[in-house]
C-alpha cells in the first residue's frame, strides 16, 4: 500500500526550486567549459600521439593509458585532495580564495575526456586517405598545419558521432563533481532530499534536467554539423 | 634544376631505384616512362622527398636533399605535384582548394589569392567551379583543379605522377591539353606517364626506365624511332600494339 504523499510544488517553486536552479546552472557552467576544453586538449593530444616527435609521441600515449584506465571518482579525489598536498601552501592559500571545487572538477573531467575524444579523433584521422597527408606535404605544409588544415577538419567532421557521445558524458558525469562539494544539480537535488525527504520528486526533477541537457547539446551538435561542417555530405 | 648523382632507394630488401643519374635543366620537360613497378612513381617521388633517398646526392633547386639544413617546406612550396588520384582536399571548395596554400604560406592576401585562383581557373577551363565541391567533379575536372591547385604556388617545377592513368579515356585530352599549355610557358616538368602522344609532342627528352634503373635517355623523336635498348623496344611495341 502506497503511502507516500507525492508533492511536487517543492520542486516547481520556492526555496527548494531555487536549489534546483542553481545547482542547473554550475552543472551548465561544468559542461559547457568542460566540453569545450576537452576537445582542444583531445585534438592536442590526439595530434601528439600521431606526431613523428617521440617525447611528443610517448606523452600522449602515457596520458591515453593513464586517464582512461583508472576511475573518474579517484581522479577527481587525487585533484582535489592530492594536488593540495604538493602544492605550494601560498598556491593553496590562492586556490582557496577561489572556488577550488569547480576547478578541480572542471580540470578532472577535462582531462579524462579528453583521454577518450583523442582516441576517437584519431580513428577519425586513421580514416583519412594518407594521401591527403601526402597532397598538404607537398604544398609545403609541415607536418602540423597539414594537420591544422586538412587532415583535422575532415577527421572532425567523420567523428562527430562518437564526439557527441563524449560530450554527453562529460555532462553526465559532472555530476561525480558533488562529491568534493560543488553545489551542482545532484548536489542540491541530494540538498532537497536531506531536508525535505522527497527524494522521489527530488531526483525526477534532476532526472529531466539531465536529459533536456543531453538533448540540446546532441541537438546543438547535430545543427552545427548540418550547418557548418557538412553541408554537401554525399551521403 | 634538378640533377640526381649515383642516387639508390630501397623497400627493405627491394632496390627500387638503382643508381640514378639525371639531370633536367630549367625549363626543360622530361618524360619518364617505363612498365609498371619500374620505379618511376618513386623517382619521381624522390623530387619533392615524398620518398628519402637512401644515397647519392639529389639537388634541386640548387638545395641538397640529404643536407639537413634544408628547409623541406620551403622547397615543397616550390615545386608543384600532381597526383594521379587527384587528391583535392573534399572538405573545400575548388577555390579555397587553390587559394589555401597560396593563403596559409604565402600569406598573400585573401582578394590576390582569390583573383589569381580565378585567373588560374580560368585557364583550366573551370572559372564556373569555383564554388563546386571536388565530389560535384568528373576526373577530369579534378585533375584540372589539382594542376591549378598547384599552379597557384608559382612553382619553378611541377612534377606530374601519371596524371591521366585513373581517367576516363574521353577526359584524357583535356588534362593533356592544359599540360601542354603549360609546358609552352618554359617551366620545368618531369611528367611520369603512359601517354605516348604527349611524350612525342611535348617532351623535350625521354627517359626510359626499367627495374629502378634509367635504360635510355634520349630526344622523343630518336627515342621513338629507334630505341636502342631491348627492354625500350619491347616497351613501346607493348604499348602500340597491346594485343600482341
Amino acid at each position: 500500500m502506497l503511502t507516500y504523499q507525492f508533492d511536487w510544488s517543492i520542486v516547481t517553486s520556492g526555496k527548494y526550486f531555487e536549489w534546483l536552479v542553481s545547482g542547473c546552472k554550475v552543472t551548465l557552467q561544468i559542461s559547457i567549459v568542460g566540453i569545450v576544453l576537452a576537445f582542444i586538449v583531445g585534438l592536442l593530444i590526439a595530434v601528439m600521439r600521431m606526431s613523428n616527435f617521440r617525447p611528443a609521441r610517448w606523452f600522449a600515449l602515457a596520458y591515453l593509458e593513464f586517464f582512461r584506465n583508472t576511475p573518474l571518482l579517484v581522479q577527481i579525489f587525487f585533484w582535489y585532495f592530492g594536488s593540495y598536498k604538493i602544492l605550494p601552501a601560498a598556491v593553496n592559500d590562492w586556490l582557496n580564495s577561489t572556488n577550488f571545487e569547480f576547478a578541480a572538477a572542471v580540470i578532472a573531467l577535462t582531462i579524462y575526456t579528453s583521454a577518450f575524444i583523442a582516441e576517437d579523433i584519431r580513428s577519425g584521422v586513421l580514416s583519412i586517405p594518407k594521401e591527403q597527408m601526402e597532397a598538404a606535404r607537398s604544398a609545403g605544409f609541415s607536418f602540423l598545419r597539414s594537420m591544422q588544415y586538412i587532415i583535422l577538419p575532415q577527421a572532425v567532421r567523420i567523428t562527430v558521432p562518437p564526439l557527441v557521445n563524449q560530450f554527453l558524458n562529460l555532462a553526465k558525469n559532472s555530476s561525480l563533481a558533488m562529491t568534493i562539494g560543488v553545489m551542482e544539480l545532484t548536489y542540491q537535488a541530494r540538498q532537497v532530499e536531506s531536508y525535505t525527504f522527497k527524494g522521489f520528486e527530488a531526483f525526477t526533477a534532476a532526472t529531466v534536467v539531465y536529459l533536456a541537457l543531453s538533448s540540446i547539446i546532441t541537438a546543438l551538435v547535430h545543427l552545427y554539423d548540418k550547418r557548418v561542417l557538412n553541408p554537401n555530405r554525399a551521403v | 634544376m634538378i640533377q640526381f648523382t649515383g642516387v639508390h632507394k630501397w623497400f627493405k630488401q627491394l632496390h627500387v631505384l638503382n643508381d640514378i643519374n639525371l639531370r633536367v635543366t630549367p625549363g626543360e620537360v622530361l618524360v619518364v616512362c617505363g612498365p609498371s613497378g619500374s620505379g618511376k612513381s618513386t623517382l619521381i617521388r624522390t623530387i619533392n622527398q615524398l620518398e628519402p633517398i637512401n644515397e647519392g646526392k639529389l639537388i634541386v633547386d640548387g638545395m641538397d636533399l640529404l643536407d639537413k639544413k634544408t628547409d623541406i617546406n620551403k622547397l615543397r612550396a616550390e615545386i608543384g605535384f600532381v597526383f594521379q588520384q587527384f587528391n583535392l582536399y573534399p572538405h573545400l571548395s575548388v577555390l579555397s582548394n587553390i587559394t589555401l596554400a597560396p593563403l596559409k604560406i604565402r600569406k598573400t592576401p585573401k582578394k590576390e589569392a582569390e583573383e589569381q585562383a580565378m585567373t588560374l581557373l580560368a585557364r583550366v577551363g573551370l572559372a564556373e567551379k569555383r564554388d563546386a565541391y571536388p565530389s560535384q567533379l568528373s576526373g577530369g575536372q579534378q585533375q584540372r583543379v589539382a594542376i591549378a591547385r598547384a599552379l597557384a604556388m608559382k612553382p619553378k617545377i611541377m612534377l606530374f605522377d601519371e596524371p591521366t592513368s585513373a581517367l576516363d579515356p574521353e577526359m584524357i585530352g583535356e588534362v593533356l591539353a592544359v599540360m601542354q599549355d603549360l609546358a609552352g610557358t618554359g617551366i620545368t616538368m618531369v611528367v611520369v606517364t603512359h601517354e605516348m602522344g604527349f611524350a612525342r609532342e611535348v617532351a623535350h627528352r625521354v627517359a626510359f626506365m626499367d627495374h629502378g634503373v634509367v635504360l635510355e635517355e634520349a630526344k622523343p623523336e630518336e627515342f621513338f624511332r629507334n630505341p636502342q635498348h631491348e627492354r625500350a623496344q619491347q616497351f613501346l611495341k607493348q604499348l602500340l600494339s597491346p594485343m600482341h
